[in-house]
Formats: C-alpha cells, sequence, structure tokens
C-alpha cells in the first residue's frame, strides 16, 4: 500500500489548469519531497491529495482511502499559509489541533506541553499566539501538526519563513519522525532541503509533475562529470578524451563516458598525459534538476523568499 | 455521523469558550438593556414633559353657583371614574349683570390655555371652542352639569369584586394575545442573534485556519459547530437576561397577566424556547451559508440588511397568518420552514393538539440539515472552489446531500 496514490488528478480554476494529470506514489515509511517552483502547482496537489479540495478529474488515495477526511487521525497537515487563533494559548492551540483529529483535549495538552518543553519552548506553554514571535509562532503550529502521531505527515513549504536554526530543527524533526516509520510529505523550493532530506521526489512544474522517483534515480539521469589535470597539453592521449570536453589550461571537464573510467585511465596511462589530479563527481539534484525540468523552470527555485536562508 | 457531532463539538467548544471569555461578551449580555434603559429614561423625559406641559383647562362662566357645583361635581365623579376621565376646570369669569357673556374673549387670554368655555347654565350649557375641542369636551360636561343639578338621582353603587381564573370569553381571541407575546419574543431573539453567525467564517477564512480545519475534519462539522457555539452563546444570554428580567419584574411586581395558552403554560413555554432554537438553527444555517460566501466583514455588512428585512418579512407573514387559523394562509405559514416555528408558536397559543408539534419539529430539523448541508456544498463549490471527482469511480456509489447513499 501506498502513503498516497494519484491517478490523473486535474485541478482547475477559471479554466487554469493548476494541476494538470498528475500520477503519482508515495510509499510508505518515505521522505518524500515535492520540488517545483513557485506557481508550480505544489499546494494545490496537495490541497487536492489531502481531500482539502476534490478534483475535477482523477482519483486519488490517501493511506489507502478515496475519502481523505476519513483518515484525518493518522494526517498531520502543515499548510503554506500558517493560520492559528491569536487569542489561543500555545498549548491549547497544540490540543485543538490534535482534538480535531481525534485527540482528547486532555491528552492533547499534556502532549502540548512535553513538545514544545522539548522544543525548548516550555516558558511560552501559557502565553497567547499573538504574544509570539513568528518563529515560535510556527513552531506552535508544527507541534500541533504531530501532536496525535500521524502516519503521514504533509508540510507544504515547511521551510519558509524560518531562519536557519529552525530550519535544522525542523529538518531534525522530520528525520525523527521519519525514523518512527511515519510518511513524511513536503512541498519546496528549494532543492537543497529535499537533496538533503528525501529518499524519493517529484518535480511539478506547470501543474504536470515531471519526474517521480529516487533521488538516486534523478541523479542517475545525469553521467558523472570528470574533471581531469594533466601535466601535458597534447598527444595521442587527447582523442580519448569526450568530445563534450571543456578545456581550461591544464584542466578538463567531461562528462564520464558510457564505457567507463577505465578505458580512459589507460589511454592516459599509456599516452603520458601526466595524471596530476582526477576526480569524478556525481552531479547534485540541482543538475539533475535542470535536466528535468529544464533551464527556465530551475531559473524559479533556489530564490529564497524573505527571511529564508538555503 | 457520530465523527461529524464530535468534531462540531471541538469546533463549538472552541468557539463558545473564544466568545465568552472575549470582553465584547459583556457588551453581548448588555445589549438588551440598553433599549430598556433607553425605554426607562425616554418614558421619565416624556413623563416630565407631559407634566410641565401645560394642560387644556374647561373655563367655567357661568353664575357662581352653578360654576361652584360643576367643580364639586367633576370633583366626586373624579374619584369613581377616574382624574384622567375629566379635563381640569377652573371659573374664568361670570355673565355680566344683563346676563351676557363673551367666552371667546377668554378664549383669547394665553395664560388660561383654555380649550372650551362653558356659559349658559347648569340645565342648559354651552360650550364654546373648536369643533374638536367641543366634540372632546361635550358628553363629559354634560354628565357633569346632570350630576350637579341632582347628585342624589346619580349616586353610583359600589360592585363586589368576585375574581375567577378563567371565563368563557378567555378563548382563541384573547389568546391570541399570548400567542403574539410568545412569536415576538422568539422573533426578536432569533433576529439578534442569529444574524450574528453571518460573519462567523471571516475570522477563520481572514487568518487562513480554514485550511487546517478542511484538512482535519469534515466541513459539515465545522459549520456545525459554528451554529452550536452561537446558540450556546445564546442560550446563556437568554438565561442571563430572564434572570435579570425575572427579578426586575419580581421588583417591580409588574409580571404582564396574559390569557393561559391552550396548552398551558409549561408546554407553551417549552415549545416556545424549542421553536426559538429551531428558528435559530434554520436562520443560523442559512446566514453561516451566506456568510461563508463572503470574503470580507465588509461584504458581510453588506448583505446583512437584505437579510434582516427577510427576517422581518418573514415575521410579519407568520403574525398575519395567526389571525387566519385554519385556512391556507395559516397551514403554509405553519409548513413553510421559515415561518413555521412562529406560526407553530400561534397554534400552541390557540389549539391544544400537540401532536403536530412533534411533525414540525421534525420537520425543521430535517430542513435545517439540508440547509447546512446546501451552505457546505456552496462553500465548498464556491469559497474553497473544490471540484466533484477523487472517488474511485468502481465504488460507483453517491452520497445524497451526505445522507443516502445511491448508485450512479
Amino acid at each position: 500500500m501506498y502513503a498516497i496514490e494519484a491517478q490523473g488528478l486535474v485541478k482547475q480554476f477559471d479554466g487554469f489548469r493548476a494541476v494538470d494529470g498528475v500520477n503519482l506514489k508515495v510509499p510508505l515509511g518515505s521522505i518524500f519531497g515535492v520540488l517545483g517552483p513557485n506557481g508550480a502547482g505544489k499546494t494545490t496537489m496537495l490541497r487536492t491529495l489531502l481531500g482539502i479540495i476534490d478534483p475535477d478529474e482523477g482519483v486519488r488515495t490517501l493511506l489507502g482511502s478515496d475519502r481523505p477526511i476519513t483518515q484525518s487521525r493518522n494526517v498531520g497537515y502543515l499548510p503554506e499559509e500558517r493560520g492559528l487563533y491569536q487569542s489561543m494559548r500555545a498549548v491549547d492551540t497544540i490540543a485543538f489541533m490534535g482534538a480535531l483529529r481525534g485527540l482528547s483535549l486532555k491528552e492533547g495538552k499534556e502532549k502540548g506541553r512535553a513538545l514544545l518543553e522539548e522544543a525548548g519552548l516550555g516558558y511560552a506553554a501559557d502565553r497567547q499566539i499573538r504574544q509570539l514571535s513568528k518563529g515560535m509562532a510556527q513552531t506552535v503550529q508544527l507541534m500541533g501538526t504531530i501532536v496525535h502521531d500521524p502516519k503521514l505527515i504533509v508540510l507544504d513549504e515547511p521551510f519558509s519563513g524560518l531562519d536557519a536554526l529552525n530550519q535544522a530543527k525542523l529538518e531534525k524533526m522530520i528525520r525523527a519522525q521519519a525514523a518512527k516509520g511515519v510518511t513524511v510529505i513536503f512541498s519546496t523550493h528549494v532543492i537543497a532541503h529535499a537533496e538533503r532530506l528525501c529518499e524519493r521526489i517529484a518535480i511539478i512544474a506547470k501543474g504536470k509533475i515531471s519526474f517521480d522517483g529516487l533521488v538516486s534515480e534523478a541523479r542517475d539521469r545525469l553521467r558523472p562529470q570528470v574533471h581531469l589535470e594533466t601535466e601535458t597539453l597534447d598527444g595521442v592521449w587527447r582523442k580519448a578524451l569526450p568530445a563534450d570536453t571543456r578545456a581550461e589550461g591544464h584542466w578538463w571537464h567531461f562528462t564520464l563516458p558510457e564505457s567507463g573510467v577505465e578505458p580512459l585511465l589507460t589511454a592516459l596511462v599509456e599516452g603520458k598525459a601526466g595524471i596530476k589530479s582526477l576526480s569524478i563527481e556525481r552531479p547534485g539534484l540541482h543538475d539533475a534538476f535542470v535536466a528535468i525540468a529544464g533551464e527556465s523552470v530551475a531559473a524559479e527555485m533556489d530564490e529564497p523568499v524573505a527571511g529564508e536562508t538555503l | 455521523m457520530k465523527e461529524i457531532f464530535r468534531a462540531a463539538m471541538v469546533i463549538a467548544r472552541r468557539d463558545f469558550t473564544a466568545i465568552i471569555y472575549s470582553k465584547a461578551f459583556i457588551f453581548f449580555l448588555l445589549g438588551p438593556f440598553f433599549p430598556v434603559l433607553v425605554g426607562i429614561a425616554a418614558g421619565n423625559l416624556g413623563g416630565q414633559i407631559a407634566r410641565e406641559a401645560a394642560q387644556p383647562v374647561v373655563g367655567l362662566a357661568m353664575v357662581q353657583s352653578d360654576s361652584e357645583k360643576l367643580l364639586k361635581a367633576r370633583e366626586t365623579l373624579a374619584v369613581n371614574m377616574g382624574e384622567s376621565y375629566f379635563t381640569q376646570m377652573k371659573i374664568v369669569g361670570y355673565p355680566a349683570r344683563d346676563g351676557a357673556t363673551n367666552p371667546q374673549d377668554y378664549l383669547k387670554k394665553k395664560e388660561d390655555n383654555l380649550s372650551v368655555v362653558v356659559t349658559g347654565s347648569l340645565e342648559d350649557p354651552t360650550v364654546t371652542g373648536t369643533r374638536r375641542a367641543v366634540e372632546r369636551e361635550s358628553a363629559g360636561i354634560e354628565l357633569l352639569a346632570a350630576y350637579a343639578k341632582n347628585p342624589s338621582a346619580m349616586k353610583l353603587p359600589e360592585a363586589k369584586a368576585d375574581f375567577v381564573a378563567e371565563t368563557a370569553n378567555n378563548d382563541k381571541q384573547l389568546r391570541t394575545v399570548t400567542a403574539q407575546g410568545g412569536q415576538i419574543l422568539v422573533f426578536f431573539l432569533t433576529m439578534l442573534l442569529a444574524g450574528m453567525v453571518l460573519s462567523n467564517l471571516v475570522e477563520e477564512k481572514s487568518n487562513k485556519i480554514i485550511e487546517i480545519l478542511a484538512a482535519s475534519i469534515p466541513m459539515e462539522s465545522v459549520f456545525l459547530g459554528k451554529l452550536f457555539a452561537m446558540l450556546g452563546m445564546a442560550l446563556l444570554g437568554i438565561f442571563v437576561w430572564t434572570a435579570v428580567g425575572g427579578i426586575g419584574l419580581q421588583v417591580a411586581q409588574g409580571i404582564p397577566n396574559f390569557p393561559t395558552p391552550a396548552v398551558g403554560w409549561p408546554i407553551f413555554i417549552t415549545l416556545c424556547f424549542t421553536y426559538f432554537i429551531m428558528a435559530y438553527l434554520m436562520l443560523g444555517a442559512l446566514f453561516l451559508g451566506i456568510g461563508a460566501m463572503a470574503a470580507t466583514v465588509r461584504e458581510v455588512q453588506t448583505i446583512s440588511m437584505p437579510v434582516t428585512m427577510a427576517q422581518l418579512i418573514n415575521f410579519f407573514f407568520a403574525s398575519y397568518a395567526l389571525t387566519k387559523t385554519g385556512q391556507p394562509v395559516e397551514q403554509f405559514a405553519a409548513i413553510f420552514p421559515f415561518s413555521s416555528p412562529f406560526a407553530m408558536i400561534g397554534r400552541a397559543a390557540l389549539e391544544p393538539n400537540l401532536w403536530h408539534h412533534g411533525v414540525a419539529i421534525v420537520g425543521q430539523i430535517l430542513f435545517a440539515i439540508l440547509l447546512l448541508r446546501l451552505g457546505v456544498v456552496l462553500f465548498k463549490r464556491n469559497v474553497m472552489k473544490s471540484g466533484n471527482a477523487g472517488r474511485i469511480k468502481d465504488a460507483g456509489k453517491r452520497k445524497l446531500f451526505g445522507l443516502i447513499t445511491v448508485r450512479g
């Protein structure tokens, strides 16, 4: 069973197809990243998958049910647009969010206090939300997302608006939840977060999924890059270099040929190239993203919004 | 269904707590007392103005003995008939030696404030004044003149009082007063309180909490919870106002004496309470649905007036139907959901049958559910822009109004 399965999902607003025929499978127990620039359709897709809105076409199941709301107790959701009752106390907010998902208020309060203590915010438990800083309020909302021990956590742009310290804390929390077997899905327009955390990703642009699979599979779509430094600049060994080789003085940069590194090494040694340095660099997710989604889409990515760090 | 109610109670508890712990709730509780205070102040002021304003006086310009007898007669009869029954009188002059008088001269004197002047004799009085004043004063003057002329012939016997609780006359016609009282009370409470739910979803929409709610619980629970919270607040308000009002009436010893309704007071009060809840739930569900469409508080304010007008029309219709018991218009008012609670209060006052109240209440509950469901569907479609797919097709089942599972 998959945590989420979607087939042919379409959601349009006034004729604009925000989600355009999405097929997606999120395995249980994975950290799954949804990557795409702003306006790519990430939020609409997540809202559709969670049943906040129904699609215009297609089907989706959430933890095996095609009525996502019936799985409410097993799901935690942090929306992109954070919202809390300003006059509510922090601990009551967490308890309220837990109660929405089936937890008793008493248990919610107990767990809420424990979570706040754990996050170093125990002193703020009885403060009203309006008295908290933005980052603290976001942390409270995150606590409310996980207080009922969900099996699936969906975080929409969770790093948005957090400083570096809080981003690190959030990454730690995501890893901790995943270690417990919880499926975590988060959307982001910052590739670095997905690269650090995710086992699997989906790349979405203009409402369409252009890639869905393991991060390693995405990277494997590109050949490794070879960076070679030689003592000599010319010789028969040059014939062994691939056609896409780019020269910079004694440096040679090129894509590792499909035949592998051994024939190349043999040619360099026999041709007396004088190898000073040789490194084979596996492509990063960013390179893979550019290759998959295209330069223009990639250009829109990784642009941090105000208050955000990479 | 159980989950919908459980989640609704979570919302209701949050909203109710947020409301009663807010400073604004004090003003809500005090709200109905402001008109009472204004009424008392206006009454006192009006009374003072009325007292201080120059009262009309009947001027007497008869021979002295006739004028004095007339004054004495007024003093005596006012004891039996009430001081206000007769206009104040004063002697303004006497006829000249030749018997000639000119009453118009007296009427021109502003300081006396005379409405009419009486001349002539007790046997043949003449009343001079404007047509309206003469017509108003003549009967009283004639009565006083007759009594003044021969007091013993008009001696009024004292009637002994023998009170009973009910009379044959205490029937439908009198009970209509009770029905109208119940209708007005329930209408005003509903109008005051149900309108408040119009702006209920604005907070959630403006601070984006609606996203969390929609992801966590059925939207029906959100609507139902908000309705319950406001109902709880309304009932708390009614309890406070009734308690304070009851104490006030006890102190003033002014409990109004309404005719006993056909179903008896305990059942009538219970039915009024139930119909208030029904009217509140139906109008509340409607207003919640309408209010949910509004994006801002300004939009909510804009739609408040037409909504209040619609309520008034509904109330007037039910009041009109009250006078047409058993006729098609009254039957329609009893069946038409929005006027039904008010029409049924009328019936409870006028007819002893109880079974039709059971039918009406069940009908009203179902209509309230229908309205709530409709509000949710419209909210999902128009505000949240939800589509109508997502379910696995081979299930091939749809739920009509979320209640009845049908194929197709």
